[in-house]
């Protein structure tokens, strides 16, 4: 009874936790939702959701088996809809969404602009064909997306399943299923619809589900049907006589939500959540189940939630718009300039000009401005290019199939390859400065080995040779043989042989060592077969001492709530279990109090070091030194340990006890203080056994690559929703804090005044001169922008989860942004998945820096939401991370290779771009300026039209594409050899503002040249023959061919990194523009359409010319020149560090040498982690409530298989239901796995207990 | 690619190269001789100030020149016109090139670009447009004066425009007489006689075959121009105009005082290098020897400043 009263109180309490948690959600929601809402009607605003929602509705009513019933509420049925457009729909709305991009719109608005013959200064085809070609690029893109998703649309609607229709069960399309429908499901099939559970095959009306695609948890969900619709059984009859009414709360996207009743038979029930089956679930263990429709298609949670994700747009996207706006000024000052040019030139010299070119209308000369100021808006246009955007998107797409191909980035052993899942974020990648990392599953494999341990003062588990010099331990060191031990686990993995011989040698010590870790322990064993054990444990550190304990050969079989049963070295026994003393976290320790068969009553407790020590007894205290020391060791390779010992007790003494423990579980006021204090009673006098040693195993190279990021300049904070202790030693032994830091700061105050303390203490340790802006944190702040600080040595910070809440409060978070700015590394320990996302949103505001969230877990999507870039780990814990993110791999290791070299080269050949494209287009629309000057502004063009028209679509599009795909400063292995190189793109040196003014200007000198050296030399000059070549066609064609070679030329020198393909795009451009032209200057062109070739000749007649292949040559070698001698000398003057990589590239034109190979540092340290028996509050009352869920198992050879079951879901928390002691993570994603009842501890309340 | 091995030893190169070709261009440029006669008659000493009046008509006007030693043929006579804007928009596209390609259909139906020289009073005008329009039409006749008498100095007009324009661009119609094409055609309102009578003394010169026509419809680049109007390759003065004095005989018929520009005649040799034209010489000669310094100082540069090794 006390048990069970005390387990009532905790499950309140738990209650109330998770009720205050749920409120806060909601609010969360809420705000999300008038978010949402507000997108709604801006996109309604477009009209481009013509309205779907007619009017909300507030509760939804339906009967069963009634469909015209339900029909007239009109809910949506079970259809999904994700496309957007049909085949009449796509054109008319495609264009129109393509039309809303300004560039679009502008051309569009230009396009217009050439239809006034007044104004038209240019055919219509110089602006119509790159138009038509960007869209029809841009269609042909989203109509091929628009394919896919009536494909996926049209196979989940089409899937089948079995509806009870007319008093029987028919099978029919998952889109006919109506609201007010019951279905039955079967094991292994997806949730059709959200579903009312009526009845299930398995007793007590359970069905388990996995939920994992709805919120990224593996493990399975129970589910309970009422009694009353239970007895329906699966009696189609009886189902079919069912018409209970339900009522319930309107469609929402609240997963873990659920209100309503349903009224049937005269009574009414409630209904929660633990009676409804989400679309998006998976039936698992559960033969069939029979359910009502209450949502269907787009009314599911499921849709509901997956809603709009928030579009990402990269830096350089904004500053592009930026750039675009003022392009914009920029083009309207110069038609200004030039209209008023037109103006004077008007007054001056138009208006006498007029005997031999009458012009009607434009005598006056203010309206013969206004004219030309538009006809220069369409001649100027290409300073505003509209193939710039095509561009940007195909080069990040072919960037990201880098990305996607990367061999060095693809994962053997899970097959897995790296995914850019989103294409437009590529050289954001390049820009990264804060790094937010998860730590389980990300850091971590989540995979806990038992590795060392010390058992009465000696060592064991290292490898020593005959000198007794210690081995590094690799693939090849040779492992222990447990075939001795028939229920040995094979994936279990020792090296040192002295400890299995100790066991067979019957030391003691050794075999009290491992009869401990058998015993005392809330681990379940799962005996399918005989001699297959699996054990379930609630935290992986339990599960792997357990494991070791049983390959040692005391292998723990069975338990029952008052016994457990093991096989110690052959021979099985049953302990009887008289009480577990618990583990929580202020306890730091859990004991058991067995008897043994013999009779005796002894008391075995493992916990934290400082704990136990404590309770020693003095006689231990030579052990506990040596012990010390060892322990020392263990934790300075970052091992978590925890010490084990023991106690005999005495028989009366322990009745007597046991007496008062009752008394005190069943007392009624201050109960926990009481029991607490009887632990502390008997737990003393212990007699110390040993230490275990725990590797909580790193995935492969995550301290190398934590030091490289490092030494890019880029800040990695973990967010860990563990507890600090392993947090902090995970980030020792990843090389994120290091011994050699001249402080770590802990911030776990309980109040924020604690909080700001103990910031501000930080603070002035790390800047001691500082006093000023204590008081005021704002003053840090410049235009909103927090400054980074200069900071004397490295420090490190570690903030718990509840002072981390008071951290982010407004009043503090600049403080505490402030502080953790200037350290090293920051860790932030068992933070909630909002807090994560709010760590993030506090660097992206005040910051003003691009952030990088990675992880595996349904916890860290909206960290991975809310950062700039995204990117899932595809591992063990579901899909949930890895859908939501822009980038996906396997192993933590490949986000160097995805920064420091995809993301530098990205980010590289993003500006590199930009920069060449802004410089050939302005140059090419500048040359037109200057002719305004010698043409009576008449908006009169330097070029041929087709040359205009071509520019930018034919003469240079492949060569700067070419550079932008392929150019490399220096190859991926250099780039690992210096991290350095990652930093310029973190400062926005390639492309900012002053890049983009330096191109303008170097732009505006080539422009320069290329008209006024032509201007001068063809001036008054003659053919060789005598005959005209100054007029206007040949100059039409001396000028856009020394433009021509000067931006190849130029594009030449922009490259670092040739290849066979830059060579041919750029030479093939200058043969296609010869070929080209002497196609449109033909005379068959001519002949065919006189008027769209009027330069028939120009090319034979002036390209043969020496004098003009002259100045074709002194023009394009001056604009270029000048380039070179200015980078020449910034290069010996100011050398950047690429340049300084370069350099050094040139000089040993060998790879580099292999990165050394870190050896792993041995130190030991004082510093250890306390034991981590799990995440929450130990089941030790589950295990000896009779309470706990389980299938009778093969009944071992104990013959104490036993009990019913429960119902009545309790989930721990999250991820450590399975547990796996070496091998594979168990949770992988496998289809139709058979998972036992046992992953999952439930505890029903059943009235007979 | 910018390394200091690279860059300096090609400077120098450049710069020798563009020394070496700028020597060639101007000495080249140099060696053309070039004689410019300005006969607007803006001055009251020109002796075609009288003709500058617009009401005069056929106006005619004799410029004397001499010529001190020998004028290297083959010479060419241009005639040169400034401030006059055949590059503005509008008059550069008012003509229309399938009248021009000898379409008869566009001979009854101009196109609107020509407007306003489509349609004179109810008829089209072929040739239409500006261009053809404001058609230069000052006549010249030079004469060399030996010992009092003039000996008039032939002057070749065949062969003076693009082989394409004479051949492919411009055609008449296939209507033998050419007049006949022209029925129900009037000539541009400027034009003294109508197209098919512009050289009354080679009948195959006529029509868009007229080869100062053609060179007066290559529109010019710049508002300063000058435009071949004869050859003195045959003859006589082939090898060139020996030292002597010399009349022009000008006929004045081209108004340009009102808009301030000028009209000069020009007689030039050519070399391999087209005309003169001394920009180009002394652009590649300053460019050079630029090169040449820039790369001593690189050098120095280089030298003093080269980049640390460290990492």
């Amino acid at each position: 009874m006390d048990a069970q009263q005390q387990q009532q109180q905790q499950q309140q309490q738990q209650k109330q936790e998770q009720q205050k948690e749920e409120q806060e959600e909601e609010q969360q929601q809420e705000e999300d939702q008038e978010e949402e809402e507000e997108e709604e009607e801006k996109m309604s605003f477009f009209g481009l959701d013509c309205v779907r929602k007619k009017e909300t509705e507030l509760e939804r009513k339906l009967r069963a088996n009634d469909r015209e019933y339900n029909l007239s509420f009109r809910y949506a049925t079970n259809a999904i809809k994700t496309c957007k457009y049909n085949f009449f729909t796509f054109l008319p709305l495609n264009l129109f969404e393509q039309f809303q991009r300004i560039a679009n719109a502008y051309f569009l608005f230009l396009l217009a602009l050439q239809v006034i013959p007044e104004i038209s200064s240019l055919s219509w085809f110089t602006t119509v064909v790159p138009l038509v070609l960007v869209l029809s690029v841009t269609a042909a893109k989203d109509a091929t997306d628009d394919i896919n998703r009536h494909r996926s649309d049209n196979q989940v609607n089409t899937r089948k399943a079995q509806v009870l229709i007319d008093r029987k069960l028919r099978s029919e399309k998952w889109m006919d299923v109506q609201v007010g429908d019951i279905i039955k499901l079967e094991n292994n099939q997806f949730v059709t619809a959200d579903l009312l559970l009526l009845s299930s095959s398995e007793p007590l009306n359970l069905v388990y589900i996995e939920t994992a695609e709805l919120d990224g948890e593996t493990n399975l969900k129970v589910r309970q049907a009422l009694p009353v619709t239970g007895d329906l059984g699966d009696d189609i009859e009886k189902l079919a006589d069912f018409n209970g009414e339900v009522r319930c709360e309107a469609p929402n996207n609240r997963l873990d939500r659920f209100t309503g009743t349903l009224s049937y038979a005269g009574q009414k029930y409630s209904l929660d959540n633990e009676k409804i089956l989400l679309r998006g679930c998976t039936l698992r263990n559960t033969e069939w189940c029979f359910g009502l429709v209450l949502f269907g298609g787009p009314e599911t949670k499921l849709m509901q939630n997956c809603g709009k994700s928030t579009f990402k747009r990269t830096s350089i996207d904004r500053l592009m718009n930026v750039l675009v706006l003022c392009i914009f000024g920029f083009l309207a000052f110069m038609c200004t300039i030039l209209a008023i040019g037109n103006f004077f030139w008007e007054m001056n010299e138009g208006s006498k000009f007029t005997v031999f070119l009458p012009r009607q209308n434009r005598t006056n000369a203010g309206f013969s401005a206004f004219l030309t100021f538009w006809s220069y808006v369409i001649i100027l246009n290409t300073v505003v290019p509209i193939s710039l955007y095509v561009s940007v998107e195909i080069i990040r797409l072919g960037n990201s199939f880098y990305i996607d191909w990367d061999r060095k980035m693809y994962y053997a052993r899970s097959d897995t390859p790296a995914e850019a899942r989103t294409t437009t974020l590529n050289e954001e990648l390049g820009q990264i400065k804060y790094i937010f990392s998860d730590k389980t599953g990300t850091l971590t494999q989540n995979i806990m080995t038992f590795n060392k341990c010390s058992i009465n003062g000696k060592s064991y588990g290292d490898v020593v040779d005959y000198t007794g010099q210690r081995l590094e331990v690799s693939e090849l060191t040779e492992t222990v043989d447990f075939s001795f031990n028939p229920l040995a686990d094979p994936r279990f993995v020792f090296h040192d042989h002295a400890l299995v011989e100790a066991v067979k040698l019957e030391n003691p010590e050794v075999h009290d060592f491992f009869r401990l870790l058998s015993l005392c322990h809330t681990v379940m064993a799962e005996e399918k077969k005989e001699g297959e054990l699996l054990y379930l444990a609630q935290s992986p550190d339990e599960g792997a001492l357990v494991t070791a304990a049983r390959n040692f050969g005391f292998v723990f079989r069975s338990r029952t709530p008052d016994s457990v049963t093991i096989v110690e070295m052959g021979r099985q026994r049953s302990y009887e279990l008289l009480t577990i003393l618990d583990f929580n976290n202020v306890r730091k320790r859990m004991s058991v109090i067995v008897r043994s068969p013999e009779g005796k009553l002894s008391l075995y407790c493992k916990g934290a070091d400082t704990i136990i020590y404590e309770r020693l007894h003095q006689s231990c205290s030579k052990l506990m030194d040596i012990t010390t020391e060892q322990l020392n060791e263990f934790a300075g390779e970052g091992l978590r340990t925890l010490v084990l010992a023991y106690k005999d007790l005495d028989e009366e003494y322990f009745n007597e006890w046991k007496q008062r423990q009752h008394e005190a579980s069943t007392s009624m006021d201050d109960r926990e203080g009481k029991l607490d204090q009887l632990y502390e009673e008997i737990e003393k006098d212990l007699l110390l056994l040993g230490a275990t040693a725990i590797e909580d195993k790193l995935q492969d190279g995550v301290p190398q690559t934590i030091e490289q990021l490092s030494k890019a300049d880029i800040k990695i904070w973990v967010l860990t929703g563990d507890k600090q202790e392993t947090a902090e030693n995970i980030g020792f032994s990843c090389n994120l804090l290091r011994e050699e830091m001249n402080e770590i700061f802990t911030v776990s105050g309980n109040s924020p005044e604690d909080v700001r303390e103990e910031l501000r203490n930080a603070r002035t340790s790390m800047k001691p001169d500082e006093v000023d802006s204590v008081l005021l944190p704002g003053r840090s702040l410049v235009k909103g922008v927090m400054m980074d600080e200069e900071v004397n040595g490295e420090h490190g910070l570690v903030i718990n989860g509840h002072s981390l809440a008071y951290a982010l409060e407004r009043g503090m978070q600049l403080e505490f942004l402030r502080t953790a700015c200037m350290c090293k590394a920051v860790i932030c320990c068992r933070v909630t998945p909002l807090q994560k996302a709010q760590v993030v949103e506090l660097v992206k505001k005040y910051k003003q820096v691009v952030t990088l969230a990675i992880g595996d877990g349904a916890n860290d999507v909206s960290m991975i939401k809310a950062a700039h870039i995204g990117v899932g780990i595809s591992g063990q814990e579901g899909m949930q991370a890895v859908l939501s993110s822009d980038f996906s791999f396997a192993q933590f290791r490949f986000l160097q290779r995805l920064l420091l070299v995809h993301g530098r080269w990205s980010y590289l050949r993003m500006c590199k771009f930009l920069r060449y494209f802004f410089y050939k287009n302005f140059t090419f629309t500048f040359v037109h300026f200057w002719y305004a000057f010698f043409c009576g502004f008449s908006a009169q063009t330097v070029y041929d039209e087709w040359f205009i028209t071509l520019y930018n679509l034919v003469y240079t599009a492949l060569p700067v594409l070419g550079m932008s795909l392929f150019d490399q400063d220096v190859n991926d292995v250099w780039s690992f050899q210096h991290p350095q190189l990652y930093v310029p793109g973190q400062l926005n040196l390639y492309f900012s503002k002053k890049a983009f003014f330096k191109c303008a200007l170097h732009s505006g000198y080539s422009s320069l040249v290329l008209f006024f050296i032509p201007w001068a030399a063809m001036h008054n000059t003659v053919r060789d023959d005598g005959k005209d070549v100054a007029d206007y066609q040949s100059f039409a064609l001396l000028t856009q061919t020394c433009l021509l070679f000067a931006v190849s030329i130029q594009l030449g020198l922009e490259m670092s990194f040739w290849t066979a393909v830059n060579t041919f795009f750029v030479l093939g451009s200058l043969f296609m523009y010869f070929g080209v032209t002497f196609t449109m200057y033909s005379n068959g062109m001519f002949l065919m359409l006189p008027p769209a070739f009027p330069f028939i000749g120009t090319a034979r007649n002036s390209l043969n010319q020496p004098n003009v292949w002259l100045t074709i040559l002194l023009t394009s070698t001056l604009c270029v020149l000048p380039v070179i001698t200015f980078r020449f000398l910034v290069i010996q003057l100011c050398p950047t560090i690429n340049d300084k990589v370069m350099y050094k590239v040139r000089q040993t034109k060998a790879t580099p040498p292999p990165l050394p190979r870190r050896t792993r540092i041995r130190r030991t340290s004082t510093r250890r982690s306390g034991y981590a028996f799990s995440h929450a509050q130990g089941y030790g009352d589950l295990v000896t409530s009779r309470r706990f869920l389980r299938r009778p198992a093969v009944s071992g050879s104990s013959g104490l298989a036993n009990t019913g079951r429960t119902t009545m879901g309790f989930s721990p928390m999250g991820r450590s239901a399975g547990y796996s002691p070496t091998g594979r993570p168990q949770n992988v994603k496998v289809q139709d796995v058979e998972v036992t009842s046992l992953q999952m501890y439930k505890t029903i309340r059943d009235p007979a207990l | 690619m910018l390394s200091a091995g690279i860059v300096i030893p090609g400077f120098v190169v450049i710069g020798l190269v563009f020394i070496g070709i700028g020597v060639a261009l101007f000495v080249t440029s140099r060696s053309i001789t070039v004689l410019e006669i300005d006969y607007t008659g803006v001055e009251k000493d020109s002796p075609c100030f009288k003709c500058s009046d617009p009401d005069i008509k056929n106006c005619g006007c004799k410029v004397d020149f001499s010529i001190d030693t020998l004028f290297e043929g083959p010479l060419f006579l241009y005639y040169g016109l400034s401030n006059y804007f055949q590059n503005y928009r509008q008059y550069g596209a008012s003509k229309d090139l399938t009248q021009l390609s000898g379409d008869l259909a566009s001979f009854k139906d101009p196109s609107d670009v020509c407007y306003p020289y489509d349609y004179s009073v109810q008829k089209p005008i072929v040739p239409c447009g500006s261009i053809a329009n404001s058609m230069f039409n000052d006549t010249f006749k030079l004469f060399h004066i030996v010992k009092g008498t003039r000996k008039q100095v032939a002057l070749d007009g065949k062969g003076i425009a693009w082989w394409t324009d004479y051949n492919v661009k411009f055609r008449n119609p296939l209507v033998n007489p050419l007049k006949n094409a022209f029925n129900g055609t009037t000539k541009p309102p400027f034009w003294p006689k109508p197209a098919y009578e512009l050289d009354p003394t080679d009948p195959a010169n006529n029509g868009f075959d007229n080869q100062d026509f053609l060179v007066w419809m290559r529109a010019a680049a710049l508002p300063n121009f000058r435009k071949l109007y004869r050859r003195i390759s045959e003859g006589e003065y082939e090898k060139g105009l020996p030292a002597g004095n010399y009349s022009l005989e000008i006929a004045y018929n081209y108004p340009v005082l009102q808009f301030e520009g000028r009209k000069k005649v020009v007689f030039s040799n050519v070399s391999w290098m087209g005309g003169k034209n001394e920009f180009l010489g002394i652009a590649y000669l300053v460019i050079g020897s630029l090169c040449v310094v820039m790369s001593v100082v690189m050098l120095i540069v280089y030298a003093k400043f080269k980049f640390p090794e460290e990492d």
